[in-house]
């Protein structure tokens, strides 16, 4: 179990690495699956399973579906890699590479001197224990959820929508 | 070595923050700048994964699938703009968007 906790984490970390420092968006793209589908294993691993299907159900599987789609109709090939090769200069991510590692300093400084001294000791959560909560105490926040989906479902079909037609008439459909 | 210590796996979570934020602060491709979003968020839903098993209660668990929603949404709204941004400017670059008007 530890030793699946940390090499999936490991993997993580350089996956997102090569997420953030990549020049092409496919290839940036497949990074962020092997760094979703890594951190599901960490859930497995620390004894949560259901959330780790979830994780590679719907992010990794459904969301990259919906990115993976947005790049093959954008059309992201070698030209948009050269542009990006063009804009990741040192300095312009010397500044904000600095910045974020302080953050992170701060963070592991905390965390370091700060006293949780609590192990997960591999007591794993199953789906019925969530079920119960989700449809108990938490159901107003499962009720808000639906709404808050259909309406970012409402709102991505109004914005995807082909406006190009009538841009030249000037009108607004 | 019996279990995972808890601070492990909050200095994980935080890592990949750093490293989403690190990567919203430098890309300027539309693209690149929502897939660093997408690691944040699931840094967010890490601690709470975290926090959920090292007191063995599925509130957390809960949580998490509220942030999952949450990242669901905002990738279908981000994907379908940056869509019709791409359309409008036939370019990514978030600089080309930064004036408020078409």
């Amino acid at each position: 179990m530890e030793l699946a906790f940390y090499a999936s984490a490991l993997v993580a970390l350089l996956a997102s690495l090569g997420v953030v420092t990549g020049t092409n968006p496919v290839h940036a793209l497949l990074y962020l699956i092997v760094s979703l589908i890594s951190v599901a294993l960490t859930f497995f691993a620390l004894g949560a399973p259901f959330a780790g299907a979830l994780q590679v159900i719907v992010y990794a599987g459904a969301i990259m579906v919906l990115f993976v789609f947005v790049v093959m109709m954008l059309n992201l090939g070698s030209d948009a890699s050269a542009q990006e090769r063009a804009w990741l200069k040192p300095r312009t991510w010397v500044g904000p590479s600095i910045l974020a590692g302080l953050l992170l300093l701060a963070l592991l400084g905390t965390l370091l001197r700060g006293d949780v001294a609590r192990v997960i000791g591999g007591t794993s959560i199953d789906a019925q224990a969530v079920g119960g909560l989700l449809f108990g105490p938490w159901l107003l926040v499962v009720e808000l959820a639906a709404m808050l989906l259909l309406a970012a479902l409402v709102t991505a079909s109004h914005l995807g929508r082909d406006a190009e037609p009538d841009r030249a008439s000037g009108g607004e459909s | 070595m019996s279990g995972i210590p808890m601070e492990h796996g909050l200095m994980v979570a935080s890592a990949l923050f750093a490293i989403g934020l690190a990567g919203l602060m430098v890309r300027r491709n539309l693209m690149f700048v929502l897939m660093s979003l997408e690691i944040m968020l699931n840094a967010a839903g890490l601690a709470f994964i975290v926090a959920s098993t090292a007191w063995a209660e599925p509130h957390g668990q809960v949580m998490y699938l509220m942030v999952i929603t949450l990242a669901a949404a905002e990738a279908s709204v981000g994907l379908a703009l940056v869509l019709q941004i791409y359309r409008h400017f036939r370019s990514l670059d978030v600089d080309a968007v930064s004036q408020l008007r078409g």
